[in-house]
């Protein structure tokens, strides 16, 4: 719920964010092209079969792991199903409430999901158990402290778990979740960088003020040779030029968070 | 409850099949003050349960919902799609977490002071990261230290926690294989200082005998999760007094 009285408190912050960005200033003094402290935590839920805490600043994510025996589409019959899908929990922020998905919400959801499986990290075919049985990847990343840049902590925190899964026994028929022997092979690791445009500075993992200060926003998603997902945000636009070269950073950025996410 | 079939041995030897007495809770950890935004927050482990609790309010409540005469109260208990051992879980909420949120919002609207903030909504989130036996009892048990976190003033200090019947013997804090094949799940949410019940649901079998004898484990519980929900906050304002007499 807003008042006017936050709204003058977050008009003046985003009046202050605007006058640093001027000088190429942020109001934690990162570098422009720095990521805030990312901590990933691994395999804390034992009953997801894959999982991972991730925190980029104040902002915190989980992500889970759940792998389903289901029938494979008609048109595939031979491959499995990969589905990554992100909720903000009301518990995020005050301004987050339940009900049906805001467009914010979807948007966030549907990039991420676009990364990982265009950079087709599980290869659809090793999940095919029988004839009419297939896997079903379900990657659900819960966003638990908002302190801008969901984005790319939901990918991160997305990637890690399935890099932490293990595949369910499936033996007669059934399922034994209890007993995960082997690791669910990922081929191939995308990460996500999020810009932020503020005047004419382009900014790293906008934090959450940065995030409201902001006139465009450009997520770049690579792994190690090709742009895998793009999306621009916002009113705000982008020349030619800039794209270019937060392509070049994302690509600078992709071997840390790589390790970040294997390790 | 899942088929009897293949239902397992839940006592072997005189324990339960983890290995409890009776009479034995599950161990159970609780911290406050573990999520940034939130006005108050509590992260809990309850045997194999993860529960995550956060409190934002007092706030303006939205015109279709303001009281006049009192706070909103308006929990929501949900379900992480993986906390389930088997398969994946839905996203919209079920029936059943619509239950449990509304039967959780009727204890807190008792205990919370109310009436000092009229007009007003306090939005208490719980959400089952893991989910092992009990978990609207945790989820409460969870929240009580969380709104207490925030500074919301409440008459007491609530716990939950159930009882249940396994086989012909009664006990305390039922887990998943318990719960899936026992013959009663009493969750009860008590307010310790006059030991009034808050919320009470059941179905299944037991006696008069035996409810009284789930009514007395309950009791006898909450002393130690009365204890572990009061240490929490008082850890929780030593770890701030640390912190500012390192500076």
């Amino acid at each position: 719920m807003r008042c006017i009285y936050l709204d003058a408190m977050s008009r003046m912050k985003s009046n202050y964010i605007k006058k640093l960005s001027e000088e190429g200033k942020r109001e934690d003094s990162r570098n422009a092209f720095d990521f805030r402290d990312i901590k990933i935590i691994k395999g804390l839920i034992d009953h997801a079969e894959g999982s991972a805490q991730v925190d980029i600043g104040d902002t915190r994510v989980i992500a889970g792991v759940k792998m389903v025996v289901e029938s494979p589409h008609e048109d595939t019959p031979n491959e499995g199903n990969l589905v990554v899908s992100v909720t903000i929990l009301p518990m995020a922020a005050t301004e987050y409430e339940s009900g049906p998905p805001s467009p914010e919400e979807i948007e966030l959801s549907r990039v991420t999901d676009r990364g990982i499986r265009s950079a087709v990290s599980i290869d659809p075919a090793s999940l095919f158990i029988e004839e009419g049985k297939v896997w079903s990847v379900y990657v659900d990343v819960y966003v638990l402290n908002y302190s801008g840049n969901m984005l790319d902590a939901a990918s991160i925190a997305a990637m890690a778990a399935l890099v932490n899964a293990r595949v369910p026994e499936y033996k007669d028929g059934s399922v034994n979740y209890e007993k995960r022997d082997k690791k669910l092979n990922i081929k191939n690791i995308v990460t996500s960088t999020t810009f932020a445009k503020i005047g004419s500075s382009l900014f790293l993992d906008p934090n959450e003020n940065e995030e409201s200060a902001m006139d465009a926003r450009l997520t770049v998603q690579v792994d190690d040779k090709e742009i895998r997902a793009m999306q621009k945000g916002l009113p705000g636009s982008f020349t030619m030029d800039e794209i270019n070269k937060l392509i070049d950073v994302s690509f600078d950025k992709h071997k840390e968070l790589k390790e970040l996410i294997m390790k | 409850m899942a088929s009897s079939l293949n239902k397992p041995k839940l006592i072997v030897n005189g324990k339960r099949i983890d290995g409890r007495d009776f009479n034995e809770l599950r161990p159970l950890k609780i911290e406050a003050g573990v999520l940034k935004n939130a006005d108050g927050s509590a992260y809990e482990e309850w045997g194999n349960n993860k529960v995550l609790a956060a409190v934002y309010g007092p706030k303006e409540a939205p015109r279709y919902l303001a009281d006049p005469e009192k706070a909103v109260i308006r929990a929501k208990y949900s379900m992480a799609s993986f906390s389930g051992l088997d398969g994946h879980g839905r996203s919209a909420p079920s029936r059943r977490e619509v239950e449990i949120s509304k039967v959780t919002s009727d204890v807190f609207s008792n205990i919370i002071e109310v009436s000092q903030f009229p007009n007003s909504v306090i939005e208490i989130d719980i959400e089952i990261l893991q989910s092992d036996g009990g978990t609207r009892a945790a989820g409460i048990t969870a929240a009580s230290v969380a709104l207490a976190n925030a500074g919301i003033p409440m008459k007491d200090l609530v716990y939950a926690v159930s009882g249940a019947r396994i086989e012909d013997k009664m006990a305390i804090d039922v887990n998943m294989i318990e719960d899936n094949y026992s013959d009663a799940d009493i969750p009860f949410a008590i307010s310790p200082r006059n030991n009034e019940v808050l919320l009470l649901q059941f179905d299944g079998g037991v006696t008069p005998e035996q409810m009284k004898e789930a009514e007395k484990l309950v009791l006898e519980a909450g002393k130690t999760i009365s204890k572990i929900q009061k240490d929490a906050l008082k850890k929780s304002y030593e770890d701030i007094s640390a912190k500012y007499e390192k500076k």
